[in-house]
């Protein structure tokens, strides 16, 4: 079958890419452009682990086709910490031990980076409600929630 | 090592060195490697739970243009030739083959039969439907009870049961019978005052994993070789791979990738061989990626088991006779985690009369792999269940009937040994006075508690301390780290080396670059490998110190070294480790120490968990609202990620107490082979999980570490198990407590 031609914007930098009318956004990220941040743990968007933004909305990429990100911001893990630094949220989950093996981590940090751009300043339960779709098998979430609250804090004093 | 050693390095909450790859999607795991020319491998996996394979016919996708090479159990050409009826170990790399790539019978949904290799990933899975099997169907054996009945169907015609005295005449699906006792059981009972006894049931679960199974590999003309795979152990796949195909070591080359989780499920091999072979008929690097589906029909999972406990006690709470009984599903090929859930299912009690009995038992599900304190949970949750219901029938608090009887120094243990100095007693303590267990229960809700006991491992570690001439230095490791083991690496390292922990990098080095090691696994690499950081450390010393001798014309007994710098105590002479380490080139040459060690006094490690559930009436759905967690590490190297072994443990632990489970339909296919439906636990499902630290050091380790990674799975599914029972006044016995579960046993009590 005929390769459709894509150009988009990945992490604010202009992007072509050729990709099978079937290839999910997930496959051309890790496959085509050798962005393997954003992990695959199910394939199915029961996971997490390959949690984009697209047009600042978090999706899974396991669930977005690559044809439909033409003209889109996709925005990846690789694209979080800019500059000279890690962004807060990464700072946080390392100080807290919030992380283990370490493969949902990505998928956590953009997810938790969209929450709290929508939530400044959300309650335990709210971050438990919306980071319920990044699945963690090593950590119980309890370091995670910390970290991200914690972040929270530190990002509202920040602004 | 002596109580209450002063640490400078020990004990901090350090940034782990892997951790900015980790959060900025640097690290590469196990699906992360492409290679140039590389192509994608698939398996074609039954369909069947049981079934003779009467052909398989790859001829049509042999011919696809797409297709590189197709790999079928015929091509482990090595092992054909190799006796059926050879050692123990032959029949055990026989049977690893065979679940690699199914032979002449399919024997569970989800069996690898064959794989293509092909350009692409969707091109491979497409080309699978191009492979024609037939198949003769046989009955599927999904459960103990219907395996050990004498007309069951059988999965291994030349299976007969081992453990008793006389070889059996007629070939069984039981592989083994084992009997643990000591002292008299019936005496013991005939003491008692209260005799308990239950049934129990534990489902089919899965480590869980994110990670699926992932391998690059390359095989060349010469036969060299190459895998890349996320593994809890390099050394073993190479040894396994290398026993399938036939192959020397040497000419195999093992890289473990960062690992997204094992939790004992990535100690086994499943597609190395398998992309080796596809790799060396294509002349292509083959790289293979399990699906999720995959990962949950022919990977993992743990034994579902049926367990019988009874114990017997005196008015006094005087444990005088204690029996159990259990049956683990082995799934295809035998090696359930039978033995050490018979060893460990009342060693948390001092008990003189003790009798277990433990089958192992093959069924038409995948092959058992390790998970997290393999064979204890099972064993264990029987026991705490029935020792909660005679504390309640005593009338007695449930710690004050276990703290009467806690296993202590010098406990018999039913396997042999007596045990050491073990935490069980100041983990009891820690429980009493916890904040948790001294606030009240919330109206409506259930509190439940329950011990956990598993032994650790030592093993075999290499490990070697590399000096750079600046004085920094590399720690080269062989275990592959999974939940942050190589910051303990450097802080131990640091500790002897008296410098920051960070001028110090922790590596893990491939099968090429190092000695055997052993995997991680039996809560073995904080302690063992850090035993062999430690001594290696110590071999870079005792050189900086033979250097500054040597500069200063003394002996290396008169020079001493502290906080990182060499002192001349015949004279007023010092040299910093760095000074030393950039004097190397004209002392004799650069620095390093090594150490391969086979480490034992692996310490013991007992937990007590409490629970607190609510549940709601009408949907059975229960709620976990408070939990605490309290283990004994020996010493806690580095805080944070023992709290994370802990919470962790426990969060495993709530899953199978209340979610997971496989479900099979009447054929044996798994209905539920995904994260929708195979349920763990999300961040919303949880509270924050409490955690208390006990340190009673081990004598064997230099900082006395006792490893901690798996006992925290184990007493959950008793502390749940009985909180569930207690808020809704029912007995459990069969897990998990999902919401059907727990409405039928309220409504029908």
């Amino acid at each position: 079958m005929a390769k459709s031609h894509v150009t988009t914007s990945i992490n604010g930098q202009p992007q072509e890419f050729l990709c099978e009318p079937g290839d999910t956004l997930l496959d051309v990220l890790r496959n085509d452009l050798n962005l393997t941040g954003t992990k695959e743990g199910c394939g199915s968007g029961d996971c997490g682990a390959c949690s984009v933004t697209l047009n600042g909305r978090l999706v899974c990429s396991c669930l977005v086709l690559g044809v439909e990100v033409e003209g889109a911001e996709v925005g990846t893990i690789e694209g979080v910490s800019t500059g000279d630094g890690l962004h807060v949220i990464q700072e946080k989950f390392l100080e807290h031990a919030a992380l283990q093996c370490g493969i949902c981590t990505p998928g956590l940090i953009v997810s938790a980076k969209a929450l709290l751009e929508e939530n400044p300043n959300p309650t335990e339960e709210e971050a438990r409600y919306y980071l319920a779709g990044n699945l963690c098998r090593c950590t119980g979430y309890d370091k995670i929630i910390k970290a991200v609250m914690d972040s929270a804090e530190t990002l509202r004093g920040v602004a | 090592m002596s109580e209450a050693q002063e640490f400078k390095y020990i004990g901090q909450r350090t940034i782990r060195p892997d951790g900015f790859d980790k959060v900025t999607g640097r690290a590469t795991y196990g699906a992360d490697l492409t290679l140039p020319g590389m192509i994608w491998g698939k398996t074609l996996r039954s369909p069947h739970a049981h079934a003779k394979i009467l052909s398989i016919d790859t001829s049509k996708a042999e011919a696809h243009p797409d297709v590189m090479s197709v790999a079928t159990f015929k091509d482990f050409v090595s092992l054909q030739s190799e006796s059926v009826a050879g050692t123990e170990d032959a029949a055990g790399v026989l049977d690893v083959a065979r679940n690699c790539l199914a032979d002449d019978k399919v024997l569970y949904h989800g069996h690898a039969i064959a794989a293509i290799a092909a350009r692409t990933e969707s091109a491979a899975k497409d080309a699978l439907a191009l492979i024609d099997v037939k198949y003769e169907l046989l009955p599927a054996v999904m459960d103990v009870e219907d395996a050990m009945k004498e007309d069951s169907s059988v999965l291994h015609d030349d299976m007969f049961t081992a453990g008793y005295d006389e070889k059996p005449s007629k070939a069984s699906n039981i592989a083994t019978r084992v009997e643990m006792k000591m002292g008299d059981v019936e005496a013991g009972f005939a003491e008692a005052d209260v005799i308990v006894e239950r049934e129990f049931r534990t489902p089919t679960a899965h480590q869980g994993y994110i990670e699926p199974h992932a391998c690059t590999v390359t095989y060349d003309e010469n036969g060299q070789s190459m895998v890349w795979c996320c593994t809890q152990g390099h050394f073993d796949v190479r040894t396994l791979t290398a026993k399938v195909l036939g192959m020397e070591l040497g000419k195999l080359k093992v890289i473990a990738s960062e690992i997204g989780g094992g939790f004992g499920g990535k100690t086994v091999i499943y597609q190395e061989p398998v992309a080796l072979v596809l790799s060396k008929k294509s002349g292509r690097p083959v790289k293979m990626v399990m699906d999720r589906d995959e990962v949950f029909i022919a990977t993992g999972p743990t034994s579902a088991a049926k367990l019988k406990a009874k114990v017997g006690v005196k008015k006094d709470g005087t444990i005088t006779a204690m029996q159990g009984w259990m049956a683990y599903e082995a799934g295809a090929f035998k090696g359930s985690p039978m033995v050490p859930g018979v060893m460990t299912m009342f060693t948390p009690y001092d008990c003189p009369n003790v009798l277990v009995e433990g089958f192992d038992v093959v069924v038409n599900k995948s092959k058992v792999a390790a998970y997290r304190a393999p064979g204890a949970p099972q064993a264990e949750y029987a026991a705490e269940m029935v020792v909660n219901e005679l504390a309640e029938l005593l009338g007695m608090d449930p710690i004050d009937l276990r703290l009467k009887n806690a296993a202590k120094e010098g406990t018999q243990t039913i396997y042999g040994p007596k045990l050491k100095r073990v935490g069980l007693v100041e983990c009891l303590e820690a429980a009493k006075n916890s904040p948790h267990y001294l606030s009240p229960l919330p109206e409506g809700q259930g509190r439940g508690l329950a011990s956990g006991f598993w032994f650790n491992i030592g093993g075999q570690s290499s490990v070697s301390v590399n000096m750079n001439p600046d004085g920094t230095g590399t720690i080269v490791e062989g275990s592959p780290d999974i939940g942050g083991s190589r910051a303990s690496m450097q802080m131990m390292a640091a500790e002897v080396l008296q410098i920051e922990p960070k001028n110090l990098k922790p590596i893990i080095a491939d099968t090429e670059n190092l000695p055997y090691s052993q995997g991680t696994g039996g809560s073995r690499t904080t302690f063992a490998t850090g035993m062999a950081v430690i001594e290696a450390s110590e071999k870079v010393v005792a050189q900086v110190k033979e250097r500054a001798a040597a500069v200063w014309n003394v002996t290396a007994e008169q020079v001493e070294y502290a906080d990182g710098v060499a002192r001349n105590t015949a004279g007023e002479d010092s040299m910093t480790l760095a000074e030393v380490c950039k004097n190397a080139e004209k002392t004799g040459g650069q620095i390093s120490g090594n150490a391969n060690i086979n480490a034992r006094g692996a310490g013991p490690s007992f937990a007590v968990h409490i629970c607190d559930v609510a549940v709601d009436k009408e949907t059975g759905k229960v709620d976990v609202t408070r939990y605490t967690a309290i283990q004994d590490a020996g010493k806690a190297i580095h805080p944070g990620y023992v709290e994370g072994q802990l919470q962790g443990g426990a969060v495993q632990g709530i899953g199978w107490a209340l979610n997971e489970e496989y479900v099979f339909n009447a054929d044996g296919v798994m209905e539920n082979p995904g994260f929708l439906d195979y349920r763990i636990p999300l961040a919303s499902d949880l509270p924050m999980i409490e955690t208390i630290t006990v340190e009673v050091p081990n004598a064997f380790h230099p900082y006395g570490v006792r490893g901690v990674g798996e006992t925290g799975i184990i007493p959950p599914l008793g502390a749940v198990g009985y909180a569930v029972g207690n808020a809704i006044d029912r007995k459990v016995e069969e897990l998990p407590c999902s919401p059907p579960r727990v409405l039928a046993l309220i409504q029908n009590g």
